[in-house]
Protein backbone atom coordinates (compact mmCIF):
# COMPACT_ATOMS: atom_id res chain seq x y z
CA UNK A 1 0.00 0.00 0.00
CA UNK A 2 1.21 3.46 -0.87
CA UNK A 3 0.65 6.23 1.64
CA UNK A 4 2.15 9.13 -0.26
CA UNK A 5 -1.07 10.59 -1.63
CA UNK A 6 -4.51 11.59 -0.50
CA UNK A 7 -7.07 9.39 1.18
CA UNK A 8 -8.33 7.80 -2.05
CA UNK A 9 -8.38 4.00 -1.98
CA UNK A 10 -5.35 2.24 -3.50
CA UNK A 11 -4.17 -1.30 -4.07
CA UNK A 12 -0.65 -0.98 -5.42
CA UNK A 13 1.63 -3.80 -4.33
CA UNK A 14 3.25 -7.14 -4.96
CA UNK A 15 2.53 -10.63 -3.62
CA UNK A 16 4.30 -11.47 -0.37
CA UNK A 17 6.54 -14.45 0.29
CA UNK A 18 7.62 -15.00 -3.32
CA UNK A 19 10.03 -13.26 -5.70
CA UNK A 20 8.31 -10.53 -7.76
CA UNK A 21 10.53 -9.80 -10.74
CA UNK A 22 10.72 -12.03 -13.82
CA UNK A 23 14.47 -12.51 -13.59
CA UNK A 24 14.32 -13.56 -9.90
CA UNK A 25 11.33 -15.85 -10.39
CA UNK A 26 12.88 -17.62 -13.37
CA UNK A 27 16.21 -18.12 -11.55
CA UNK A 28 14.70 -19.38 -8.28
CA UNK A 29 12.17 -21.63 -10.04
CA UNK A 30 14.88 -23.10 -12.25
CA UNK A 31 16.96 -24.08 -9.23
CA UNK A 32 13.88 -25.36 -7.35
CA UNK A 33 14.34 -22.76 -4.59
CA UNK A 34 10.73 -21.79 -5.09
CA UNK A 35 8.06 -23.69 -7.00
CA UNK A 36 6.24 -22.23 -9.98
CA UNK A 37 3.00 -23.27 -8.30
CA UNK A 38 3.73 -21.25 -5.15
CA UNK A 39 4.54 -18.19 -7.26
CA UNK A 40 1.37 -18.33 -9.33
CA UNK A 41 -0.72 -19.05 -6.25
CA UNK A 42 0.65 -15.92 -4.56
CA UNK A 43 -0.34 -13.82 -7.58
CA UNK A 44 -3.76 -15.49 -7.82
CA UNK A 45 -4.36 -14.65 -4.16
CA UNK A 46 -3.79 -10.96 -4.90
CA UNK A 47 -6.15 -11.20 -7.85
CA UNK A 48 -8.76 -12.75 -5.60
CA UNK A 49 -8.31 -10.03 -2.99
CA UNK A 50 -8.23 -6.92 -5.21
CA UNK A 51 -9.45 -7.66 -8.74
CA UNK A 52 -13.02 -6.68 -7.88
CA UNK A 53 -11.69 -3.19 -6.97
CA UNK A 54 -9.51 -2.74 -10.07
CA UNK A 55 -11.20 -4.71 -12.86
CA UNK A 56 -7.93 -5.34 -14.71
CA UNK A 57 -9.15 -8.58 -16.30
CA UNK A 58 -11.83 -9.71 -18.70
CA UNK A 59 -10.93 -13.30 -17.81
CA UNK A 60 -8.75 -14.84 -15.09
CA UNK A 61 -7.45 -18.27 -16.14
CA UNK A 62 -6.59 -19.54 -12.66
CA UNK A 63 -6.98 -23.25 -13.37
CA UNK A 64 -4.89 -23.35 -16.54
CA UNK A 65 -2.31 -21.11 -14.84
CA UNK A 66 -1.94 -23.62 -11.97
CA UNK A 67 -1.76 -26.49 -14.46
CA UNK A 68 1.02 -24.73 -16.42
CA UNK A 69 2.92 -24.06 -13.22
CA UNK A 70 2.62 -27.71 -12.19
CA UNK A 71 3.92 -28.77 -15.60
CA UNK A 72 6.93 -26.47 -15.22
CA UNK A 73 7.70 -27.81 -11.74
CA UNK A 74 7.44 -31.36 -13.14
CA UNK A 75 9.83 -30.55 -15.99
CA UNK A 76 12.36 -29.16 -13.53
CA UNK A 77 11.99 -32.25 -11.34
CA UNK A 78 12.69 -34.33 -14.47
CA UNK A 79 15.87 -32.37 -15.10
CA UNK A 80 14.73 -30.47 -18.17
CA UNK A 81 15.42 -26.77 -18.86
CA UNK A 82 12.20 -24.89 -18.05
CA UNK A 83 13.07 -21.78 -20.15
CA UNK A 84 14.17 -18.23 -19.40
CA UNK A 85 10.75 -17.14 -18.06
CA UNK A 86 10.08 -20.30 -16.03
CA UNK A 87 7.09 -19.77 -13.77
CA UNK A 88 6.71 -16.05 -14.51
CA UNK A 89 3.03 -15.01 -14.24
CA UNK A 90 2.06 -13.00 -17.32
CA UNK A 91 -1.19 -11.20 -18.18
CA UNK A 92 -2.22 -10.73 -21.81
CA UNK A 93 -4.14 -7.87 -23.36
CA UNK A 94 -7.44 -9.27 -24.56
CA UNK A 95 -6.75 -8.40 -28.20
CA UNK A 96 -4.08 -11.13 -28.39
CA UNK A 97 -5.45 -14.37 -29.81
CA UNK A 98 -5.28 -17.32 -27.41
CA UNK A 99 -6.38 -20.67 -28.81
CA UNK A 100 -9.65 -21.92 -27.31
CA UNK A 101 -9.58 -19.11 -24.72
CA UNK A 102 -12.10 -16.28 -25.18
CA UNK A 103 -10.64 -13.20 -26.87
CA UNK A 104 -13.02 -10.25 -26.78
CA UNK A 105 -11.13 -7.02 -27.56
CA UNK A 106 -13.56 -5.73 -24.88
CA UNK A 107 -16.23 -5.67 -27.59
CA UNK A 108 -19.70 -7.22 -27.74
CA UNK A 109 -19.10 -8.01 -31.39
CA UNK A 110 -16.67 -10.83 -30.51
CA UNK A 111 -19.13 -12.29 -28.02
CA UNK A 112 -18.29 -15.94 -27.38
CA UNK A 113 -15.33 -16.12 -29.77
CA UNK A 114 -12.52 -18.56 -28.98
CA UNK A 115 -9.69 -18.15 -31.52
CA UNK A 116 -8.57 -21.24 -33.45
CA UNK A 117 -4.90 -20.26 -33.07
CA UNK A 118 -2.36 -18.60 -30.74
CA UNK A 119 -0.59 -15.32 -31.48
CA UNK A 120 3.15 -15.72 -32.14
CA UNK A 121 3.98 -13.86 -28.90
CA UNK A 122 1.89 -16.37 -26.94
CA UNK A 123 3.79 -19.31 -28.50
CA UNK A 124 7.13 -17.70 -27.71
CA UNK A 125 6.26 -16.87 -24.11
CA UNK A 126 4.82 -20.34 -23.50
CA UNK A 127 7.97 -21.95 -24.92
CA UNK A 128 9.98 -19.77 -22.51
CA UNK A 129 8.07 -21.18 -19.52
CA UNK A 130 5.64 -18.30 -18.85
CA UNK A 131 2.41 -18.88 -16.94
CA UNK A 132 -0.63 -16.99 -18.31
CA UNK A 133 -2.92 -15.68 -15.57
CA UNK A 134 -5.58 -14.01 -17.71
CA UNK A 135 -6.78 -11.67 -20.42
CA UNK A 136 -6.76 -7.97 -19.56
CA UNK A 137 -9.32 -5.25 -20.19
CA UNK A 138 -8.82 -2.59 -22.86
CA UNK A 139 -10.64 0.18 -24.64
CA UNK A 140 -12.78 -1.59 -27.24
CA UNK A 141 -10.48 -2.68 -30.10
CA UNK A 142 -7.70 -0.63 -28.40
CA UNK A 143 -9.41 2.65 -29.27
CA UNK A 144 -9.09 5.00 -26.33
CA UNK A 145 -6.84 6.46 -23.66
CA UNK A 146 -8.62 5.50 -20.45
CA UNK A 147 -10.04 1.95 -20.80
CA UNK A 148 -13.46 3.55 -20.28
CA UNK A 149 -14.48 2.46 -23.80
CA UNK A 150 -14.55 -1.20 -22.75
CA UNK A 151 -17.90 -2.94 -23.23
CA UNK A 152 -17.25 -4.50 -19.81
CA UNK A 153 -16.62 -1.32 -17.79
CA UNK A 154 -13.45 0.64 -16.98
CA UNK A 155 -10.23 -0.57 -15.37
CA UNK A 156 -9.40 1.62 -12.36
CA UNK A 157 -5.98 2.93 -11.39
CA UNK A 158 -4.38 0.92 -8.55
CA UNK A 159 -2.80 4.17 -7.26
CA UNK A 160 -6.24 5.79 -6.88
CA UNK A 161 -9.35 3.75 -7.57
CA UNK A 162 -11.36 6.87 -8.46
CA UNK A 163 -9.13 7.51 -11.47
CA UNK A 164 -8.56 5.89 -14.85
CA UNK A 165 -5.77 3.44 -15.59
CA UNK A 166 -5.05 5.05 -18.95
CA UNK A 167 -5.49 3.21 -22.18
CA UNK A 168 -5.96 1.45 -24.28
CA UNK A 169 -3.91 -1.25 -22.46
CA UNK A 170 -5.21 -0.08 -19.07
CA UNK A 171 -5.88 -3.61 -17.81
CA UNK A 172 -2.32 -4.75 -18.58
CA UNK A 173 -0.81 -1.69 -16.85
CA UNK A 174 -3.08 -2.00 -13.80
CA UNK A 175 -2.46 -5.76 -13.53
CA UNK A 176 1.28 -5.13 -13.08
CA UNK A 177 0.81 -2.13 -10.75
CA UNK A 178 -1.59 -4.13 -8.54
CA UNK A 179 0.66 -7.19 -8.38
CA UNK A 180 -1.71 -9.44 -10.34
CA UNK A 181 1.07 -10.40 -12.78
CA UNK A 182 4.84 -9.92 -12.89
CA UNK A 183 4.72 -8.66 -16.45
CA UNK A 184 2.03 -8.20 -19.06
CA UNK A 185 1.72 -7.61 -22.77
CA UNK A 186 -0.10 -4.73 -24.40
CA UNK A 187 -0.35 -3.22 -27.85
CA UNK A 188 0.56 0.35 -28.79
CA UNK A 189 -0.93 2.12 -31.82
CA UNK A 190 -0.66 5.74 -30.61
CA UNK A 191 0.56 5.36 -27.02
CA UNK A 192 -1.59 2.50 -25.72
CA UNK A 193 1.31 0.90 -23.83
CA UNK A 194 3.29 3.98 -22.75
CA UNK A 195 0.42 6.19 -21.55
CA UNK A 196 -1.21 3.62 -19.21
CA UNK A 197 2.28 2.62 -18.02
CA UNK A 198 2.90 6.27 -17.06
CA UNK A 199 -0.48 6.65 -15.35
CA UNK A 200 -0.09 3.38 -13.41
CA UNK A 201 3.56 3.92 -12.43
CA UNK A 202 5.08 0.98 -14.32
CA UNK A 203 7.53 0.48 -17.20
CA UNK A 204 6.02 0.17 -20.70
CA UNK A 205 7.79 -0.37 -24.03
CA UNK A 206 6.69 0.04 -27.64
CA UNK A 207 9.43 -1.50 -29.79
CA UNK A 208 10.38 -0.57 -33.36
CA UNK A 209 7.59 -1.37 -35.83
CA UNK A 210 8.32 -4.84 -37.21
CA UNK A 211 10.38 -6.03 -34.22
CA UNK A 212 7.61 -8.11 -32.60
CA UNK A 213 5.30 -10.23 -34.76
CA UNK A 214 1.76 -8.95 -35.05
CA UNK A 215 0.47 -12.42 -36.02
CA UNK A 216 -2.52 -13.02 -33.76
CA UNK A 217 -2.80 -9.42 -32.59
CA UNK A 218 -6.30 -8.27 -33.56
CA UNK A 219 -5.62 -5.46 -36.03
CA UNK A 220 -6.54 -1.85 -35.26
CA UNK A 221 -4.25 0.26 -37.50
CA UNK A 222 -1.84 -2.10 -39.21
CA UNK A 223 0.88 0.43 -40.09
CA UNK A 224 1.07 1.61 -36.46
CA UNK A 225 0.25 -1.37 -34.17
CA UNK A 226 3.05 -3.00 -32.20
CA UNK A 227 3.07 -5.38 -29.22
CA UNK A 228 5.23 -4.67 -26.16
CA UNK A 229 5.70 -5.43 -22.44
CA UNK A 230 4.73 -3.83 -19.10
CA UNK A 231 6.78 -4.56 -15.99
CA UNK A 232 7.86 -3.11 -12.67
CA UNK A 233 11.54 -3.00 -13.69
CA UNK A 234 13.38 -2.01 -16.87
CA UNK A 235 15.25 -5.31 -16.73
CA UNK A 236 12.06 -7.36 -16.83
CA UNK A 237 10.84 -5.39 -19.85
CA UNK A 238 14.18 -6.12 -21.54
CA UNK A 239 13.97 -9.85 -20.73
CA UNK A 240 10.45 -10.21 -22.09
CA UNK A 241 11.04 -8.08 -25.18
CA UNK A 242 14.09 -10.16 -26.05
CA UNK A 243 11.97 -13.29 -26.00
CA UNK A 244 9.03 -11.99 -28.05
CA UNK A 245 11.16 -10.13 -30.64
CA UNK A 246 12.68 -11.57 -33.81
CA UNK A 247 11.48 -12.43 -37.28
CA UNK A 248 8.20 -14.29 -37.89
CA UNK A 249 7.31 -15.34 -41.42
CA UNK A 250 3.61 -15.17 -40.53
CA UNK A 251 3.80 -11.34 -40.29
CA UNK A 252 4.79 -9.81 -43.63
CA UNK A 253 5.91 -6.58 -41.88
CA UNK A 254 8.25 -8.47 -39.55
CA UNK A 255 11.86 -7.25 -39.86
CA UNK A 256 14.07 -10.15 -41.00
CA UNK A 257 16.48 -10.18 -38.07
CA UNK A 258 17.10 -12.12 -34.87
CA UNK A 259 16.07 -11.28 -31.34
CA UNK A 260 16.95 -7.97 -29.72
CA UNK A 261 19.88 -8.08 -27.28
CA UNK A 262 18.93 -5.78 -24.41
CA UNK A 263 19.72 -7.20 -20.96
CA UNK A 264 23.45 -7.07 -21.68
CA UNK A 265 23.44 -3.25 -22.08
CA UNK A 266 21.47 -2.27 -18.98
CA UNK A 267 24.51 -1.53 -16.79
CA UNK A 268 26.36 0.50 -19.39
CA UNK A 269 25.11 3.90 -18.18
CA UNK A 270 24.68 6.99 -20.34
CA UNK A 271 28.18 8.50 -20.27
CA UNK A 272 28.76 10.31 -23.56
CA UNK A 273 25.21 9.88 -24.89
CA UNK A 274 23.52 12.87 -26.48
CA UNK A 275 19.99 13.29 -25.13
CA UNK A 276 17.56 15.42 -27.13
CA UNK A 277 15.24 17.95 -25.50
CA UNK A 278 12.48 19.10 -27.87
CA UNK A 279 12.66 22.91 -27.89
CA UNK A 280 9.27 23.27 -29.60
CA UNK A 281 7.47 20.53 -27.64
CA UNK A 282 3.71 21.15 -27.91
CA UNK A 283 2.63 22.69 -24.61
CA UNK A 284 -0.08 21.70 -22.23
CA UNK A 285 1.77 19.42 -19.81
CA UNK A 286 0.94 19.92 -16.14
CA UNK A 287 3.59 22.04 -14.34
CA UNK A 288 4.53 19.13 -12.06
CA UNK A 289 5.13 16.91 -15.08
CA UNK A 290 7.35 19.59 -16.60
CA UNK A 291 9.29 19.72 -13.29
CA UNK A 292 9.83 15.94 -13.37
CA UNK A 293 11.03 16.25 -16.97
CA UNK A 294 13.61 18.87 -15.97
CA UNK A 295 14.73 16.65 -13.10
CA UNK A 296 15.12 13.77 -15.55
CA UNK A 297 17.40 15.93 -17.72
CA UNK A 298 19.38 16.92 -14.58
CA UNK A 299 19.72 13.27 -13.61
CA UNK A 300 20.94 12.23 -17.06
CA UNK A 301 23.38 15.16 -17.14
CA UNK A 302 24.70 14.11 -13.73
CA UNK A 303 25.18 10.60 -15.15
CA UNK A 304 27.44 11.91 -17.90
CA UNK A 305 25.05 12.54 -20.79
CA UNK A 306 24.85 15.78 -22.78
CA UNK A 307 21.47 17.46 -23.23
CA UNK A 308 21.02 18.89 -26.73
CA UNK A 309 18.06 20.98 -27.96
CA UNK A 310 16.35 19.61 -31.07
CA UNK A 311 13.45 20.99 -33.08
CA UNK A 312 10.51 18.92 -34.35
CA UNK A 313 8.36 21.58 -36.02
CA UNK A 314 5.86 19.09 -37.49
CA UNK A 315 5.16 17.33 -34.18
CA UNK A 316 2.27 19.68 -33.52
CA UNK A 317 0.46 18.21 -36.56
CA UNK A 318 0.93 14.59 -35.43
CA UNK A 319 -2.44 14.42 -33.67
CA UNK A 320 -4.29 15.34 -36.87
CA UNK A 321 -2.28 12.94 -39.02
CA UNK A 322 -2.82 10.13 -36.51
CA UNK A 323 -6.54 10.67 -36.04
CA UNK A 324 -7.03 10.50 -39.80
CA UNK A 325 -4.65 7.60 -40.56
CA UNK A 326 -5.53 5.31 -37.63
CA UNK A 327 -9.33 5.54 -38.13
CA UNK A 328 -8.88 5.09 -41.90
CA UNK A 329 -6.95 1.86 -41.36
CA UNK A 330 -9.38 0.81 -38.61
CA UNK A 331 -12.42 1.33 -40.83
CA UNK A 332 -10.87 -1.14 -43.25
CA UNK A 333 -9.62 -3.64 -40.63
CA UNK A 334 -12.94 -3.69 -38.76
CA UNK A 335 -14.90 -4.45 -41.94
CA UNK A 336 -14.29 -8.12 -41.09
CA UNK A 337 -16.78 -7.98 -38.18
CA UNK A 338 -19.79 -8.76 -40.31
CA UNK A 339 -21.59 -11.48 -38.37
CA UNK A 340 -20.44 -14.22 -40.78
CA UNK A 341 -17.36 -15.95 -39.39
CA UNK A 342 -17.18 -15.25 -35.67
CA UNK A 343 -18.83 -13.52 -32.75
CA UNK A 344 -22.15 -11.73 -32.76
CA UNK A 345 -24.80 -11.95 -35.48
CA UNK A 346 -28.06 -10.01 -35.48
CA UNK A 347 -30.31 -11.76 -37.99
CA UNK A 348 -32.04 -9.80 -40.76
CA UNK A 349 -33.79 -10.50 -44.06
CA UNK A 350 -30.74 -10.10 -46.28
CA UNK A 351 -26.98 -10.03 -45.89
CA UNK A 352 -26.52 -6.26 -46.11
CA UNK A 353 -29.16 -5.66 -43.45
CA UNK A 354 -27.55 -8.39 -41.30
CA UNK A 355 -24.14 -6.69 -41.58
CA UNK A 356 -25.51 -3.28 -40.56
CA UNK A 357 -27.67 -4.62 -37.73
CA UNK A 358 -24.82 -6.75 -36.34
CA UNK A 359 -22.29 -3.91 -36.46
CA UNK A 360 -24.73 -1.41 -34.97
CA UNK A 361 -25.44 -3.73 -32.02
CA UNK A 362 -21.89 -5.03 -31.59
CA UNK A 363 -19.71 -1.90 -31.67
CA UNK A 364 -19.56 0.76 -28.96
CA UNK A 365 -19.66 4.53 -29.46
CA UNK A 366 -15.92 5.20 -29.84
CA UNK A 367 -15.43 2.38 -32.33
CA UNK A 368 -18.36 3.63 -34.40
CA UNK A 369 -16.95 7.17 -34.23
CA UNK A 370 -13.58 6.01 -35.57
CA UNK A 371 -15.11 3.80 -38.27
CA UNK A 372 -17.20 6.79 -39.39
CA UNK A 373 -14.24 9.18 -39.33
CA UNK A 374 -12.05 6.72 -41.22
CA UNK A 375 -14.70 5.87 -43.79
CA UNK A 376 -15.26 9.58 -44.38
CA UNK A 377 -11.52 10.31 -44.71
CA UNK A 378 -11.23 7.53 -47.32
CA UNK A 379 -14.43 8.29 -49.24
CA UNK A 380 -14.54 9.59 -52.80
CA UNK A 381 -14.09 13.35 -52.88
CA UNK A 382 -12.45 13.55 -49.43
CA UNK A 383 -9.54 11.10 -49.79
CA UNK A 384 -7.03 13.72 -50.99
CA UNK A 385 -8.20 16.38 -48.55
CA UNK A 386 -7.92 14.15 -45.49
CA UNK A 387 -6.22 10.74 -45.78
CA UNK A 388 -3.85 11.76 -48.59
CA UNK A 389 -2.78 14.89 -46.71
CA UNK A 390 -2.33 12.97 -43.47
CA UNK A 391 0.09 10.57 -45.19
CA UNK A 392 2.20 13.55 -46.29
CA UNK A 393 2.20 15.01 -42.78
CA UNK A 394 3.35 11.58 -41.57
CA UNK A 395 6.36 11.94 -43.87
CA UNK A 396 7.14 15.43 -42.49
CA UNK A 397 7.11 14.08 -38.94
CA UNK A 398 9.34 11.16 -39.87
CA UNK A 399 11.75 13.55 -41.65
CA UNK A 400 11.84 15.79 -38.55
CA UNK A 401 12.91 12.82 -36.44
CA UNK A 402 15.57 11.80 -38.99
CA UNK A 403 17.06 15.32 -38.83
CA UNK A 404 16.96 15.35 -35.02
CA UNK A 405 18.69 11.96 -34.75
CA UNK A 406 21.67 13.32 -36.66
CA UNK A 407 22.56 15.32 -33.54
CA UNK A 408 21.18 13.17 -30.71
CA UNK A 409 21.03 9.47 -29.74
CA UNK A 410 17.63 9.57 -28.02
CA UNK A 411 14.95 12.16 -27.24
CA UNK A 412 13.33 12.53 -23.81
CA UNK A 413 9.81 13.92 -23.24
CA UNK A 414 6.95 13.47 -20.79
CA UNK A 415 4.88 10.37 -21.64
CA UNK A 416 1.54 12.00 -20.88
CA UNK A 417 0.66 15.69 -20.43
CA UNK A 418 -1.41 14.77 -17.34
CA UNK A 419 -1.41 12.28 -14.47
CA UNK A 420 -4.29 9.78 -14.13
CA UNK A 421 -7.55 11.72 -14.41
CA UNK A 422 -10.87 11.04 -12.64
CA UNK A 423 -13.14 8.41 -14.18
CA UNK A 424 -15.75 10.06 -16.40
CA UNK A 425 -13.98 13.42 -16.72
CA UNK A 426 -13.19 13.17 -20.44
CA UNK A 427 -15.65 10.63 -21.84
CA UNK A 428 -18.00 13.20 -23.35
CA UNK A 429 -15.27 15.12 -25.15
CA UNK A 430 -13.43 12.88 -27.62
CA UNK A 431 -10.92 15.59 -28.60
CA UNK A 432 -9.76 16.19 -25.02
CA UNK A 433 -9.26 12.43 -24.70
CA UNK A 434 -7.26 12.36 -27.96
CA UNK A 435 -4.96 15.10 -26.62
CA UNK A 436 -3.72 12.63 -23.96
CA UNK A 437 -1.67 11.02 -26.73
CA UNK A 438 0.08 14.14 -27.98
CA UNK A 439 3.56 13.03 -26.87
CA UNK A 440 3.21 9.35 -27.76
CA UNK A 441 1.64 9.48 -31.24
CA UNK A 442 4.61 10.85 -33.26
CA UNK A 443 6.66 7.71 -32.50
CA UNK A 444 4.05 5.39 -33.99
CA UNK A 445 3.81 7.49 -37.15
CA UNK A 446 7.58 7.20 -37.59
CA UNK A 447 7.67 3.49 -36.60
CA UNK A 448 10.32 4.16 -33.94
CA UNK A 449 10.76 2.55 -30.51
CA UNK A 450 9.81 4.37 -27.30
CA UNK A 451 9.43 3.51 -23.63
CA UNK A 452 7.93 5.05 -20.51
CA UNK A 453 9.76 4.80 -17.18
CA UNK A 454 8.23 5.91 -13.84
CA UNK A 455 9.92 9.05 -12.52
CA UNK A 456 8.44 10.48 -9.34
CA UNK A 457 4.96 11.81 -8.84
CA UNK A 458 2.83 14.80 -9.80
CA UNK A 459 -0.56 16.13 -8.77
CA UNK A 460 -2.11 14.26 -5.82
CA UNK A 461 0.99 12.07 -5.54
CA UNK A 462 0.12 10.20 -8.74
CA UNK A 463 2.81 8.59 -10.93
CA UNK A 464 4.61 10.50 -13.68
CA UNK A 465 6.22 8.71 -16.62
CA UNK A 466 9.20 9.94 -18.60
CA UNK A 467 9.31 8.86 -22.24
CA UNK A 468 12.48 7.91 -24.11
CA UNK A 469 12.32 7.98 -27.92
CA UNK A 470 14.94 6.40 -30.16
CA UNK A 471 15.43 5.94 -33.91
CA UNK A 472 14.57 2.71 -35.75
CA UNK A 473 16.12 -0.30 -33.93
CA UNK A 474 17.64 2.04 -31.34
CA UNK A 475 16.34 -0.17 -28.50
CA UNK A 476 19.76 -0.76 -26.93
CA UNK A 477 20.46 2.93 -26.41
CA UNK A 478 16.86 3.50 -25.32
CA UNK A 479 17.14 0.78 -22.66
CA UNK A 480 20.46 2.17 -21.40
CA UNK A 481 18.74 5.52 -20.80
CA UNK A 482 15.68 3.77 -19.31
CA UNK A 483 17.83 1.81 -16.89
CA UNK A 484 19.72 4.97 -15.86
CA UNK A 485 16.49 6.89 -15.24
CA UNK A 486 15.22 3.98 -13.16
CA UNK A 487 18.41 4.02 -11.02
CA UNK A 488 18.20 7.82 -10.59
CA UNK A 489 14.47 7.66 -9.77
CA UNK A 490 15.19 5.19 -6.99
CA UNK A 491 17.73 7.65 -5.51
CA UNK A 492 15.62 10.77 -5.97
CA UNK A 493 12.23 9.46 -4.94
CA UNK A 494 12.91 6.94 -2.17
CA UNK A 495 9.84 5.07 -1.03
CA UNK A 496 8.06 5.44 -4.34
CA UNK A 497 9.05 5.74 -7.95
CA UNK B 1 -20.64 17.84 -41.94
CA UNK B 2 -24.42 17.41 -42.26
CA UNK B 3 -26.75 14.69 -40.96
CA UNK B 4 -27.23 13.56 -44.57
CA UNK B 5 -23.48 13.18 -45.05
CA UNK B 6 -23.29 11.18 -41.81
CA UNK B 7 -26.08 8.89 -42.98
CA UNK B 8 -24.31 8.35 -46.30
CA UNK B 9 -21.01 7.47 -44.58
CA UNK B 10 -22.86 5.17 -42.14
CA UNK B 11 -24.30 3.28 -45.11
CA UNK B 12 -20.82 2.88 -46.61
CA UNK B 13 -19.56 1.64 -43.23
CA UNK B 14 -22.49 -0.78 -42.80
CA UNK B 15 -23.62 0.85 -39.56
CA UNK B 16 -27.35 1.11 -38.88
CA UNK B 17 -27.05 4.31 -36.77
CA UNK B 18 -30.05 5.53 -34.78
CA UNK B 19 -31.28 9.08 -35.43
CA UNK B 20 -29.84 10.15 -32.06
CA UNK B 21 -26.47 8.68 -33.05
CA UNK B 22 -26.62 10.55 -36.36
CA UNK B 23 -27.10 13.84 -34.47
CA UNK B 24 -24.28 13.18 -32.00
CA UNK B 25 -21.96 11.94 -34.73
CA UNK B 26 -22.68 15.01 -36.91
CA UNK B 27 -21.67 17.33 -34.06
CA UNK B 28 -18.61 15.31 -32.97
CA UNK B 29 -17.23 14.69 -36.45
CA UNK B 30 -17.65 18.38 -37.33
CA UNK B 31 -15.67 19.32 -34.20
CA UNK B 32 -12.87 16.91 -35.10
CA UNK B 33 -12.66 18.03 -38.72
CA UNK B 34 -12.41 21.66 -37.49
CA UNK B 35 -9.44 20.66 -35.35
CA UNK B 36 -7.89 18.69 -38.21
CA UNK B 37 -7.94 21.81 -40.41
CA UNK B 38 -4.61 22.73 -38.77
CA UNK B 39 -2.77 20.86 -41.55
CA UNK B 40 -4.45 22.94 -44.27
CA UNK B 41 -1.83 25.66 -43.83
CA UNK B 42 1.04 23.28 -44.71
CA UNK B 43 2.56 23.29 -48.18
CA UNK B 44 2.54 19.57 -48.99
CA UNK B 45 2.83 19.72 -52.77
CA UNK B 46 6.35 18.28 -52.89
CA UNK B 47 5.97 15.81 -50.01
CA UNK B 48 5.90 12.09 -50.74
CA UNK B 49 3.09 10.28 -48.83
CA UNK B 50 4.24 7.78 -46.18
CA UNK B 51 1.97 4.76 -45.94
CA UNK B 52 4.05 2.69 -43.53
CA UNK B 53 7.35 2.88 -41.64
CA UNK B 54 9.33 0.73 -44.08
CA UNK B 55 9.62 0.64 -47.87
CA UNK B 56 6.96 -1.76 -49.06
CA UNK B 57 8.20 -4.99 -50.56
CA UNK B 58 6.34 -8.13 -51.46
CA UNK B 59 7.05 -10.88 -48.97
CA UNK B 60 6.60 -14.35 -50.43
CA UNK B 61 6.97 -17.70 -48.74
CA UNK B 62 8.11 -20.88 -50.44
CA UNK B 63 5.30 -22.42 -52.46
CA UNK B 64 4.92 -25.61 -50.46
CA UNK B 65 1.75 -27.24 -49.14
CA UNK B 66 1.28 -26.88 -45.40
CA UNK B 67 -1.70 -27.39 -43.10
CA UNK B 68 -4.05 -24.45 -42.52
CA UNK B 69 -6.42 -23.90 -39.63
CA UNK B 70 -8.67 -26.83 -38.74
CA UNK B 71 -11.95 -26.37 -40.63
CA UNK B 72 -14.20 -27.76 -37.93
CA UNK B 73 -12.51 -25.66 -35.26
CA UNK B 74 -12.96 -22.51 -37.36
CA UNK B 75 -16.59 -23.27 -38.24
CA UNK B 76 -17.40 -24.04 -34.61
CA UNK B 77 -16.93 -20.30 -33.99
CA UNK B 78 -19.33 -19.14 -36.73
CA UNK B 79 -22.78 -17.81 -35.75
CA UNK B 80 -24.27 -20.13 -38.39
CA UNK B 81 -22.57 -22.93 -40.34
CA UNK B 82 -23.98 -25.63 -42.59
CA UNK B 83 -22.42 -28.46 -44.61
CA UNK B 84 -18.87 -27.35 -43.79
CA UNK B 85 -19.52 -23.75 -44.85
CA UNK B 86 -20.45 -20.37 -43.33
CA UNK B 87 -24.17 -19.74 -43.70
CA UNK B 88 -25.50 -16.23 -44.48
CA UNK B 89 -28.91 -14.74 -45.33
CA UNK B 90 -29.87 -14.30 -49.03
CA UNK B 91 -27.44 -12.16 -51.05
CA UNK B 92 -28.90 -12.10 -54.58
CA UNK B 93 -32.40 -11.33 -55.79
CA UNK B 94 -32.73 -8.30 -53.52
CA UNK B 95 -32.48 -4.67 -54.55
CA UNK B 96 -30.77 -3.16 -51.50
Amino acid sequence: MSDQHSDSPTCVGVPSGVPTTASEIARLVKFSEVSAVSVVDAYLRRIEAFESDVHAFNLVTAETARASAQRIDAEIAAGRNPGPLAGVPIALKDNLCTRAVATTCSSRILDGWEPPYDATVIERLRAAGAVFVGKTNLDEFAMGSSTENSAFGPTLNPHDLTRVSGGSSGGSAAAVAAGFATVSLGSDTGGSIRQPAALCGVVGVKPTYGTVSRYGLVAFASSLDQIGPFSTTVRDAAEVLQIISGHDERDSTSIPQGRLDLVSVLERGVEGLRIGRISDLPGGADPEIESRLEEAFDALRAAGATIVDVSLPSMTYALTAYYLIAPAEASSNLARYDGVRYGLRVDAADTNAMYAATREAGFGDEVKRRIMLGTYALSAGYYDAYYGKALKVRRLISDDFDRAYRSVDVIVTPTSPVVAFPVGSKVDDPLSMYLCDIYTIPTNLAGHPAMSVPFGTGEAGLPVGIQILAPTLGEQTMFRVGAELERRATERFPGGR
Amino acid sequence: MSPDAVRKVAKLARLDLSSQEVDTMTRQLAGMLDHFADIDSLDLAAVEPMTQPYPLVNVLRDDVVRPGLDRDEVLSQAPHAQDGRFQVPPIIGLDS
